[in-house]
């Protein structure tokens, strides 16, 4: 019997006992729905954390330099963080040290930061990220201005008080007032207003735009870093291969500027957006190695349901399967309808878990940051586990129906 | 020899049925012609169903031999069997035994679709033995939206639509009224009249009285072999 037909009768029999058919295709549906979800969210993940979580924390072909990793997406032990604190922090001089030195071209930025209220006109914003840097820092971060301006080299040298404002900060302070060459205090101290950034939204749900950047010398200083010390110099250069070689000359560099024997570990830290990234590689490493072991679960489950349903679909036609012999149906052709129809069966259920799969992508992209995209290998390997698995249930009952003796087939009931 | 149809000899057939063997059929013989109308009566026991089985290649003998148009089937496969069945015989049979979820017209197609014959024609061809039988405003009604008379008509295109050597019909008329019986007859004697080999095992001798001859059972053995219309006593 031609594939064609016996695929058409498959499918008139899973319409004509719809709720049947469902319950029995429910474990391959569940089994697919996972894989295409699981897949299309944990690469949705991989993209958002890579834009915009590391991109954006760290920059684009940009490094820093630190005492410590400054993002960390893996578990650290007591003992490694204990031994991070033990570790000379970077100091200005450090920072002089790498930016004559470094032969790469690169834009460098001096960096320091913590929590700070800022205050104007009695009202306080609270938990604001202060930084303290250069001009530099402004294209290193891609942080545009709306309006006003940023502050010159010039203002850095000299340490003037001058402040440019995250959007919401501004927003927070001066509602509605245009907060250029307004005063606001930082511990306790005046800073003008020069500029405010343009919105940059939201990352994990938290606000980007709750900051305020001013010159690392200006004096608020001593309240976000030590006298003459840095948190992190970022480094800038033009494209991912020249950064490689920028990060390994400012090892080097560092290294000798500290002393270190050959074997000796680095007692400084040098992190770009990928490696910041490692933590999380290793925990979406883990997610596609359990998965196919609860997709395998799930289908397996689902083709004991499917098999069930065709031996109790077998034991339910007997009648018909003497009648499809006595008219001269071969033994191939009574297996092959049966195999076909489980094929058929299962496919259903898996196309339908595709459905739902893709629904539950579209879901999580609508009301999570994450840009869920349906992976096409995970809905082509979803259809052929779909027939695998309906082939695989379908060849034991199909057997058995296609050995039975024709006259004890007619005379059943 | 080539204008038998049906050509037994010597034809037994056992069963186990626990400890038991029972002989169903012991030794019988019989050959029918092209286009004869035969009725295989007997009573319950007789070997009929048994001999039915066998004419219709459903079953394999335990001893003795069975030509059908020529062709030696006692000792085939399965597989060739039913290769035999979809090509020389058409089966009416005493409930219809029509596929409930699926039309007249697909019913009819069925023999069709395991002789490999292709859609287009397949359809047409259908349609031709509905017509034949006098269905041809019927053919997308389902089984259970036709009565018992148009049950067996569509069986009856069913058994005909691949032009077998034979019409093998069992108890055609058991689950019919009397009127719709005749009626199923009337088909059955314009068939013959077109020139059909037909069997008909009953055990009804009104039935068998549309034959030209009647062949009783005993015993797995042949009681009586009589060509007339009407039934021996």
């Amino acid at each position: 019997m031609p594939i064609f037909e016996a695929v058409r009768m498959a499918l008139r029999t899973i319409v004509a006992q719809k709720l049947k058919s469902f319950f029995s295709l429910i474990g391959v549906l569940i089994g697919v729905t996972f894989l295409i979800a699981v897949v299309s969210i944990v690469q949705g993940m991989n993209v958002y954390m890579e834009d915009q979580f590391a991109n954006r924390l760290i920059g684009l072909n940009t490094f820093t330099l630190r005492r410590q990793p400054g993002i960390n997406t893996g578990n650290v032990t007591e003992e490694t963080w204990r031994s991070w604190q033990r570790r000379p922090r970077i100091s200005y001089a450090d920072a002089d040290y790498v930016s004559e030195r470094l032969e790469t071209p690169a834009v460098l930025a001096r960096f320091c930061s913590d929590r700070m209220v800022i205050g104007y006109n009695g009202k306080q914003a609270k938990d604001i990220e202060l930084m303290g840097t250069e001009p530099s820092y402004f294209e290193i971060k891609n942080v545009e201005i709306a309006s006003g301006r940023i502050f010159t080299p010039q203002e850095v040298r000299a340490g003037v008080p001058v402040v440019v404002l995250g959007s919401e900060l501004g927003e927070k302070l001066f509602a509605g007032l245009d907060p250029l060459g307004k005063e606001v205090t930082i511990a306790g101290l005046p800073y003008r207003v020069i500029g405010v950034a343009k919105r940059r939204g939201t990352l994990f749900g938290l606000s980007l735009d709750k900051f305020a950047v001013m010159p690392f010398r200006a004096p608020a200083r001593r309240y976000i870093c030590p006298l003459n010390i840095l948190d992190e110099l970022q480094i800038k250069t033009a494209n991912p291969t020249t950064m490689l070689t920028a990060m390994a000359e400012t090892e080097a560099i560092m290294r000798s500027r500290r002393g270190l024997k050959p074997g000796q570990e680095n007692n400084f830290d040098l992190q770009n957006a990928s490696g910041a990234l490692d933590g999380w590689k290793k925990i979406s490493k883990v997610l596609f190695t359990a998965l196919p072991g609860l997709v395998a679960i799930s289908l397996v489950v689902g083709g004991i349901v499917i098999m069930n349903i065709m031996l109790m679909a077998v034991a339910e036609r007997t009648r018909e399967i003497g009648i499809r012999k006595a008219l001269g149906a071969k033994r191939r052709d009574i297996l092959s309808q049966f195999v076909i129809e489980s094929a058929t069966l299962s496919t259903v259920g898996a196309a339908l878990g595709i459905g739902t799969g893709i629904g539950l992508a579209f879901l999580v992209r609508a009301l999570t940051p994450l840009p869920a995209a349906v992976a096409p290998w995970s809905i082509a390997v979803g259809v052929a586990l779909g027939i695998i698995v309906g082939v695989v249930a379908g060849v034991y009952p199909a057997t058995r129906a296609s050995k039975l003796d024709p006259i004890t087939a007619l005379r059943a009931e | 020899m080539s204008d038998r149809v049906i050509q037994v000899e010597d034809l037994v057939r056992e069963y186990q049925m626990g400890a038991e063997r029972v002989m169903a059929l012991r030794g019988l013989s019989l050959a029918i012609r092209r286009n004869e109308y035969v009725a295989i009566m007997g009573p319950s026991g007789s070997g009929k169903s048994t001999l039915m089985n066998l004419i219709g290649c459903l079953d394999t003998p335990n001893g003795g031999s069975y030509w059908l148009n020529g062709q030696e089937v006692s000792r085939l496969s399965d597989d060739a069997l039913a290769r035999v069945r979809n090509k020389e015989i058409g089966f009416v049979f005493q409930t219809f035994n029509l596929l409930p979820r699926a039309s007249a017209l697909h019913n009819v197609e069925l023999p069709l679709v395991y002789a490999g014959v292709s859609g287009r024609e397949r359809k047409a061809r259908a349609e031709r033995a509905l017509v034949r039988v006098g269905l041809e405003n019927r053919m997308h009604h389902k089984p259970n939206e036709l009565s018992g008379g148009q049950r067996q008509r569509v069986a009856i295109a069913r058994a005909l639509v691949n032009e077998p050597s034979l019409l093998l019909a069992d108890e055609p008329t058991g689950n019919l009224d009397s009127t719709t019986s005749e009626e199923i007859m009337r088909v059955f004697a314009e068939l013959h009249a077109q020139g059909q080999t037909i069997v008909v095992v009953t055990h009804e001798p009104s039935i068998a009285e549309h034959a030209e001859r009647v062949v009783v059972l005993r015993d797995g053995r042949l009681d009586s072999d009589t060509r007339t219309s009407k039934v021996a006593a």
